[in-house]
């Protein structure tokens, strides 16, 4: 957690100034009761009326000032800590859009969202309460230890005592606890792994006659749960009450030796008030650090989370580029024997893959679930490194490229269809901010999405909700592609991106695009052979490999996988 | 950790916000019945507690008649009776002995009523999670259904574990002590109750004033969450548009004003207790002084001073306590209304009281003038009359929300029919168990499910004892063999529902292979095919074909191509079965399913 706030550089001359308050407001809380056993010494055993005024102004003057001070350091401490939450957040988040996909995707969408949410609020509540609870602690424990010092040694050994034994106690109990709490979120993790489970799988579970099973697999999850915070709560129920009774024996010593001090004339009958309430306090504060620790450990778990991304290599814009290594070929883009695996897996996702699409053609890569097909959209658009071979662009290896300047390049049609929220011009013009009305109308008409926006009562002002979730999987689609449109681009790579689109939609759309992109480079990725029946080139992959690569016709002759494909899809007719 | 988790629960609790039960009363009761099938327990805690808090407020007055025993000797000269003093400190430990003993009494028997009663309500809950409906799990959100289970229950339990144990000492210590603080001194008593009146007034005033700026920061963390939410899903969409610069500084301005609102909120939280300690010294200070004059005039005793100080303490702690316990209680009520309203849901249709089964399941299907609609919706099916012989394939075709899935759901008794009967081999499939239903039907869904476990364990969902050559079988037949190798840990590989490694259509050769290894007597492909690109999905087939082999099957899916060979051919359009035959009687008709079926083609070769 250290690390992480080095990191993040939150605003030390508030912290600094927030400590100075803590300290003034503790020595404020402990003159008060020194303040009422002057009272007691020389006003009330004197009866001196005079003197208990005078300092009973003194007394509230203190308690205001004392309150003033405490104000204070809550405005400071409320402004460090929402500011201390947004350095987080904030560099946080820039880091996450500096990392590489394979690193991003390793953590995951889920688990990088409640990092930068929950998570930090974590660690800031931690903060704040070290600050504001933790701190206060030594000062207490020397203030309050200086005055008995000061009232009599003997008495200041008793609270000094106590002080070790409570810390002993404090100690021994957190070591027995700690692992326990642990458990605790474990099985609080389970439970939620399983209802997820149970609830999304609803009806698999039912169709498959597992209700029983599930029901068992969540009974064991809740008692395990159950059983382990009653463990916890009968820890506490020890803890407590011995806490309890620490403190009280403390204070009848102080009684009961302090009024032997008091007969033997050491010290005034007041200061035995003064010393109790200095106990008191002190343990009062150590109690408050004792709870304000409790919750480390769970803010050093999340601060652990957060480091393990701010650690990762933001490399990804830079991977390995030795010297700027030109291919001899004329082509957009030319993939000279590139293999490429996921981190740790057996078999390659792309094996020896070569091929050059050159601008003004269409290049159409099909093939089966898992043969690798998008991969080498993600490839081009760096996404990922290649294990081997190489990629060129404009006869630059793309690894010697800015990954910004080559995306800049590209327009891109993801898989699944994504819109962020706003309105449709807003995703409209996410490719291109100074794109002006016709053009995006124009790209959505070639997308077969200006019919249905047009239709809509706001039509390019509509709202998108998060996700894109007002509208259905073709509409999201046909968005997605004219968004793609309105980016300039000398290449546009289509990644799947026709499949919620019925047929006759299909089709007008693809004429529409061959006017449209008469001199771009166009990759489509693709299911269905009618999308891609008029490709200048048709790459047929099979687990990882190019087993067929030329037109619909030549494939047709001479590929087996190409001819399974079309049979399974065209009339019979139509294969000749 | 589990992050998802957090997320699905991130819109529906945000803590802060107002969270008010809407029958408290009637909850509240219902609540105390759970809490009362404990009663022996909740009578011992609570007479520990009154005796716990007695002997504490003992205590003061043992002190008192110390100081005063000391007080004495000395303004007198006298000796001081250290007999006398050696028992009066006797005294005082035994009271504090007696006290933490009754605490750690009550502490121990509490420990498990909270975690008891959360435990029945959660397996209440798991128990009815079996009986709801279906269209309870179409209608609801999955995050709702977990915070019934997780946060709700746990945040009943960690108040009544806490809250109902600080408001019984409270009750007694501040009513035990204000008697005593009368008995000392009554003026001084009014001072130190007037004071904690205004901390009260000071501190509702507060919370009053600061509703409106919780509200902003709920808001704003809403908003900042949502923000981030997005951009993470489509971080790489973001990083192929070169928007990273955009969404840094969206993410900032949202960030910026979370600052300004929380900074805003967070000041009013914590400015309360600093000024209520502020009201209480000043209180304390003039009480001190009054105190002082008493004791001059001899209206009061030193010691008596010092014990009703520390009533005062007792006292001011517990009242500003009570605040927060009652808030507290009140959200838990809340929360144990949301449990109570989904056990009060209604349930499935009972099983039939006398269940049958067919003897020579053959497998034939029929619908007579079936009728079905959800509550308060319009009808998704109307009159729809099929009859399927046993070991044919039908194939259901049809636009989007026609009600090709609807037929399937209500097949497999996942709905309730509101008029007409279905039967499998003349038996009604309501006179059957769910179960045995089931076990007859076979099905791969649209949303693949995989649950956290190997992807071996998740092959082998559908039947136990199988072996691992079963499984390999499975997944070869299903053509997931292969993919599964490429995978780090292969047939060991670790997934779980939000598994990210593993795509669309392969989570469906997962599922299809499931149902592969099932075997049941009739086969249920419900759009299953649909994400697989053709080739897989051919291969598929003919894996299927062999596993339709004299079963009988429905087959759902958008691809005409594949459904040519059915035995039957359902044409679904606006919940009604518009035309039934095969493919060729179909093309003949010129119907809907000629006009279908041509515009899948026409465009191919044009």
């Amino acid at each position: 957690m250290l690390r992480l706030l080095k990191l993040v550089k939150p605003s030390f001359k508030t912290a600094l100034a927030i400590i100075i308050l803590v300290f003034l407001q503790t020595i404020g809380t402990l003159y008060i009761p020194t303040l009422m056993a002057e009272i007691v010494n020389n006003g009330i055993l004197q009866k001196d009326m005079a003197h208990i005024v005078t300092v009973g102004r003194r007394m509230l003057l203190v308690a205001t000032l004392t309150g003033i001070v405490a104000l204070m350091a809550i405005y400071l401490n409320s402004r460090f800590a929402a500011d201390l939450d947004r350095r987080i957040r904030n560099s946080l988040f820039q880091k996450a859009q500096t990392l590489s996909v394979t690193d991003f995707n390793q953590i995951g969408a889920a688990s990088m969202i409640t990092r930068t949410t929950s998570d930090v609020t974590q660690v800031q509540q931690a903060t704040i309460m070290l600050l504001s609870m933790f701190l206060p602690v030594p000062v207490m424990i020397i203030g309050g230890l200086l005055l008995a010092f000061h009232k009599d040694t003997y008495m200041a050994l008793i609270i000094g005592s106590t002080i070790l034994l409570f810390a002993f106690l404090a100690v021994f109990m957190g070591r027995k606890v700690m692992p326990l709490f642990i458990r605790l979120q474990e099985y609080m993790d389970l439970i939620n792994q399983r209802l997820r489970e149970n609830i999304t799988g609803v009806r698999v579970i039912r169709a498959f006659n597992r209700v029983r099973y599930e029901q068992a697999r969540l009974t064991s999850a809740f008692s395990q749960y159950a059983q382990t915070a009653i463990k916890v709560n009968k820890m506490f129920a020890v803890m407590m009450p011995l806490v309890m009774f620490v403190m009280d024996s403390c204070i009848v010593a102080i009684i009961y030796f302090g009024s032997r001090r008091v007969a033997g004339g050491f010290m005034a009958i007041g200061d035995i008030m003064a010393l109790t309430e200095y106990a008191m306090l002190i343990l009062f504060y150590l109690i408050m650090g004792v709870m304000a620790f409790i919750m480390l450990p769970r803010a050093q778990a999340c601060a652990k989370r957060i480091m393990e991304v701010m650690d990762m290599d933001s490399l990804n814009d830079q991977f390995t580029c030795q010297r700027p290594l030109m291919s001899q070929t004329n082509a957009k883009i030319s993939f000279q024997h590139v293999t490429f695996r996921y981190q740790q897996a057996e078999e390659a996702v792309l094996t020896d893959i070569s091929f050059e699409l050159y601008a003004g053609q269409t290049l159409a890569i099909i093939g089966g679930t898992g043969s690798g097909k998008s991969t080498i959209a993600n490839l081009l658009l760096r996404f990922y490194e290649a294990e081997s071979g190489q990629i060129f662009f404009d006869g630059m290896d793309i690894r010697c490229m800015e990954a910004s300047k080559l995306r800049e390049k590209i327009a891109y049609v993801p898989q699944k269809a994504f819109l962020f929220s706003g309105s449709i011009a807003d995703n409209l013009r996410y490719g291109q901010k100074e794109a002006d009305l016709a053009q995006m109308k124009r790209a959505a008409e070639i997308a077969q999405a200006a019919d249905f926006i047009e239709a809509l009562p706001n039509g390019y002002d509509t709202l998108v909700a998060q996700g894109g979730d007002n509208f259905s999987g073709g509409q999201k689609q046909r968005l997605a592609i004219a968004r793609a449109l309105v980016k300039p681009a000398d290449i546009y790579v289509f990644d799947d991106s026709f499949s919620a689109l019925d047929y006759k939609t299909d089709a007008k759309l693809r004429r529409a695009l061959q006017q449209f992109l008469k001199d771009a480079a166009l990759l489509i990725v693709a299911q269905r052979i009618n999308t891609i029946i008029d490709a200048d080139k048709i790459i047929v992959l099979h687990e990882g490999k190019i087993v067929g690569l030329g037109t619909h016709q030549e494939l047709l002759q001479n590929c087996d996988v190409y001819r399974q494909i079309a049979a399974s899809q065209l009339r019979k007719g139509e294969l000749a | 950790m589990n992050e998802e988790q957090a997320v699905d629960v991130l819109a529906f609790d945000d803590g802060m916000s107002v969270d008010k039960a809407k029958d408290s009363k009637r909850t509240a009761k219902r609540l105390l019945n759970y809490l009362l099938k404990q009663q022996y327990k909740l009578l011992i805690v609570l007479i520990a507690t009154v005796l716990a808090c007695l002997f504490t407020l003992a205590a003061p007055l043992v002190i008192a008649e110390l100081i005063n025993t000391l007080l004495a000797s000395i303004t007198t000269h006298q000796f001081v009776d250290w007999q006398q003093m050696g028992r009066l400190t006797m005294w005082l430990t035994f009271l504090y002995l007696l006290s933490a003993s009754f605490n750690y009494v009550q502490q121990y028997i509490m420990s498990s009523v909270s975690q008891t009663l959360s435990l029945t309500l959660r397996g209440e809950l798991n128990q009815k999670m079996a009986k709801l409906p279906l269209s309870y799990f179409d209608q609801h959100q999955k995050g709702a259904l977990m915070s019934r289970f997780t946060n709700d229950l746990e945040r009943v339990a960690d108040v009544l574990q806490n809250g109902l144990l600080q408001l019984m000492s409270a009750v007694v210590t501040i009513m035990a002590a204000l008697v005593l603080m009368f008995w000392i001194e009554p003026l001084l008593m009014i001072i130190a109750v007037a004071t904690i009146l205004l901390g009260m007034i000071v501190a509702a005033s507060i919370a009053n004033k600061s509703q409106a700026r919780y509200r902003r920061n709920q808001q704003a963390l809403a908003e900042l969450n949502g923000l981030i939410e997005e951009f993470f899903t489509g971080s790489q969409l973001i990083k192929a548009f070169n928007q990273q610069e955009y969404a840094i500084e969206k993410v900032k301005k949202a960030n910026d004003e979370l600052y300004e609102a929380s900074r805003r909120a967070q000041l009013m939280t914590n400015a309360v207790t600093p000024l209520i300690r502020l009201l209480n010294q000043l209180g304390y200070v003039v009480m001190a002084v009054i105190s002082a004059i008493f004791v001059l005039n001899g209206r009061l005793s030193l010691g008596l001073v010092q014990a009703f100080f520390q009533y005062v303490n007792q006292v001011s702690e517990p009242v500003t306590e009570t605040a927060y316990i009652l808030n507290t209680l009140q959200a838990a009520v809340a929360s144990a209304e949301r449990v109570f309203e989904v056990l009060d849901e209604a349930e499935e249709m009972p099983e039939a009281a006398n269940s049958q089964q067919i003897d020579h399941a053959q497998g034939a299907v029929c619908f007579e003038h079936v009728s079905f609609g959800y509550p308060n919706g319009g009808k998704l099916m109307t009159d729809v009359t099929i009859t399927v012989n046993a070991g044919e394939k039908v194939a259901i075709v049809g636009p989007t929300g026609a009600g090709k899935t609807t037929l399937v759901n209500l097949l497999m008794r996942f709905y309730e029919l509101d008029s007409g009967r279905i039967t499998i081999d003349n038996v009604d499939i309501t006179q059957m168990s769910r179960e045995y239903l089931h076990e007859l039907l076979g099905m791969v869904l649209q949303d693949t499910w995989l649950f956290g476990g190997t992807i071996g364990d998740n092959i082998a969902y559908g039947r136990q004892n199988v072996s691992e050559q079963e499984i390999i079988a499975a997944a070869q037949a299903a053509r997931a063999d292969h993919f599964i190798r490429t995978l780090p840990d292969g047939y060991q590989t670790i997934l779980n529902d939000e598994t990210t490694n593993i795509s669309q259509g392969q989570r469906q050769l997962l599922s299809i292979a499931r149902a592969i290894l099932a075997d049941p007597l009739i086969l249920i492909l419900d759009e299953a095919t649909s994400s697989v690109d053709t080739r897989t999905e051919q291969e598929v087939q003919q894996a299927m074909a062999r596993l339709m082999e004299n079963r009988t099957s429905f087959v759902i899916a958008h691809r005409l191509s594949t459904i040519i060979d059915a035995d039957l051919i359902l044409v679904v359009n606006e919940g009604a079965i518009v035309e039934q035959g095969t493919h060729e009687q179909l093309l003949a008709q010129k119907g809907f399913y000629a006009e279908l079926y041509n515009s899948q083609f026409a465009l191919a070769s044009a």
